[in-house]
């Protein structure tokens, strides 16, 4: 069985920023000099559909390059929900919008449902911002990484537009807000 | 220290063909290939190199082939329909002996197939696609920072043997994002084809040297000389004489098959005392080295053989390699096309292939339990 330290799934619908967030996760990753790769599944189409991107942490190098059993899921969409949150590992964590219905998830993980989608739109002013939000949110709640090297990737992400990066760093806080209020 | 940076595969080998001194790019958008065209499409006109998205893939290697004519070097970047494509130019390639990468980023074929799905179904195109008795030198890197130096030694054997070489990238490897390893002020050796030593005396374009690999003078740059499709004499004009034909013939095989020593390149991992031997190449190596520690961990001795040049093929060094073991595994996302070599050298070790074609990654779980079950 294949033990990597975090094995994250991140899903939702194209368009969502589902790619962009894992990319930043990844890089935070590294940025506290941990090893990490970043895998993503698509469709042929460029829009719509559900998306599917994996980031995997661990301190020792890693070789094969997908999650078997996720430790961190999140779900942004009902289509990612069906999908792919049903194989998460006993003990571990899905984190999924509130919009989303939660019956028929598995009991023996960690569940938050979280109204990400909607404080984006109404707190912070752009729906589009959910994804950043999503990953304050999934490192409040989990302790993967530091929430100083998740500032940083966001930062570089976003450094050639200062109201883009602004946006997504005040989303990003206040995911970490609404996830330390969860846990 | 410098920044720890996350690159893309794709992303890795336009950087690396860029540090090998690549200058021109022309090339037809393809998934899942498309990222080293829109990198090299960014920074080619900054740094006066050219860029051009051709009409198609045909259009494509006729350009890069010019180009390399004229002593730029050339490259394009593809999947298995475009490369399909390619075929017919990649043999004229061959045979006028201009060197120039052609990058396919694996796809499911056959035909558009599964266009966003990995695979390692074009191992056999890249070495038999083109008509015609030749060689051919094929490379597949396992990691993003391998891409970077794989694509570098792509450039630099394609200069140094006036060769085609292909660099077969699997959809897993050109998409995956992780550690770039490779330290910002890292300077490669860098390999310029051989030119003449004599600037004066009448330039042999096809010379029959004793390395093999006849000196280039550009086109455009005072010489002229002759390039033709059709076999050729050693001054590059037709001929149909059996003696120049053979000779010429041999000569574009045994350039690179006589060279193994210096183009093949592969790795071991715990092969010395292995009872059962895995081969494997690109993404699949990994998996594969996934599968070697738990089995380890367990107690079996299993070893990996990770091919990084796919062709020539490393006959004798891997017939070594099998020597008294047990039994062989070759696991790849393709029906065998590998396997098959490695039963052809195999020299009466048993070999067993593992294949995967439904566009998902072999598992670390299916090697085990297929080395448990071959044990």
């Amino acid at each position: 069985m294949t033990a990597y330290k975090w094995q994250v799934r991140m899903s939702g619908t194209g368009g969502q920023g589902i790619i962009s967030g894992a990319i930043m996760l990844a890089q935070a990753a590294l940025n506290d000099g941990f090893n990490a790769v970043q895998s993503q599944v698509y469709g042929p189409e460029s829009r719509g559909g559900s998306t599917k991107s994996e980031i995997i942490i661990d301190d020792e190098d890693i070789f094969y390059l997908k999650v078997v059993c996720p430790n961190v899921v999140l779900l942004m969409s009902p289509e990612a929900y069906k999908k792919y949150g049903q194989d998460v590992l006993p003990g571990g964590m899905v984190l999924l919008d509130s919009s989303i219905a939660k019956e028929a998830l598995p009991a023996d993980a960690l569940i938050y449902a979280l109204p990400m989608i909607e404080a984006a739109r109404t707190q912070v002013g752009n729906e589009l911002v959910a994804n950043t939000l999503a990953l304050g949110a999934l490192i409040a709640l989990s302790d993967m990484i530091s929430i100083k090297s998740m500032e940083e990737a966001i930062t570089e992400r976003f450094a050639a537009k200062p109201k883009v990066l602004d946006v997504n760093l005040r989303a990003f806080r206040l995911g970490v807000e609404m996830g330390m209020a969860a846990k | 220290m410098s920044k720890v940076k996350l690159i893309q595969g794709n992303v890795a080998c336009a950087l690396g063909a860029l540090a090998a001194g690549a200058d021109f790019y022309a090339g037809y958008p393809i998934t899942p290939s498309t990222e080293i065209a829109e990198f090299m499409a960014s920074r080619l006109p900054k740094i006066g190199g050219h860029f051009i998205q051709m009409e198609d893939e045909i259009a494509s290697m006729g350009a890069i082939i010019g180009a390399s004519a004229v002593g730029h070097k050339a490259f394009t970047a593809t999947s298995g329909p475009g490369f399909s494509l390619m075929q017919e130019l990649l043999g004229y390639a061959v045979i006028t002996e201009l060197p120039l990468v052609v990058v396919d980023v694996m796809r499911a074929g056959p035909s558009t197939g599964l266009p966003t799905l990995p695979s390692q179904s074009d191992v056999q195109q890249a070495r038999w696609g083109t008509h015609g008795d030749h060689a051919i030198i094929a490379i597949s890197p396992a990691s993003v920072t391998e891409t970077y130096f794989e694509t570098i030694r792509a450039f630099n054997l394609a200069e140094k043997y006036r060769t085609p070489v292909v660099l077969l990238i699997d959809e897993k490897i050109g998409h995956l994002r992780e550690r770039f390893d490779v330290p910002d002020d890292f300077v490669p050796k860098i390999i310029n084809r051989k030119t003449v030593v004599d600037k004066k005396a009448q330039y042999v374009p096809y010379e029959n040297t004793a390395d093999l690999v006849p000196p280039f003078v550009p086109l455009g740059q005072g010489v002229h000389w002759h390039i033709t499709g059709l076999t050729h004499d050693e001054k590059g004009f037709y001929s149909s004489n059996p003696q120049v034909v053979d000779k010429s013939i041999r000569r574009l095989s045994a350039k690179i098959e006589d060279n193994k020593k210096d183009i093949c390149k592969l790795e071991t991992v715990f092969t010395e005392d292995a009872d059962i031997l895995l081969v494997a190449y690109g993404s699949v190596s990994r998996t594969a080295q996934e599968a070697l520690n738990q089995l380890r961990a367990e107690g079996i001795k299993v070893g990996l053989v990770r091919l990084i040049t796919l062709w020539p093929f490393a006959d004798e060094e891997i017939a070594k390699l099998l020597a008294g073991k047990k039994a062989v595994m070759v696991p790849e996302m393709n029906l065998g096309q590998i396997f098959k070599e490695v039963d052809r050298v195999a020299r009466g070790v048993k070999v067993f292939a593992q294949s995967r074609v439904d566009g998902d990654l072999i598992t670390p779980a299916e090697i085990v339990a297929k080395v448990k079950e071959v044990l």
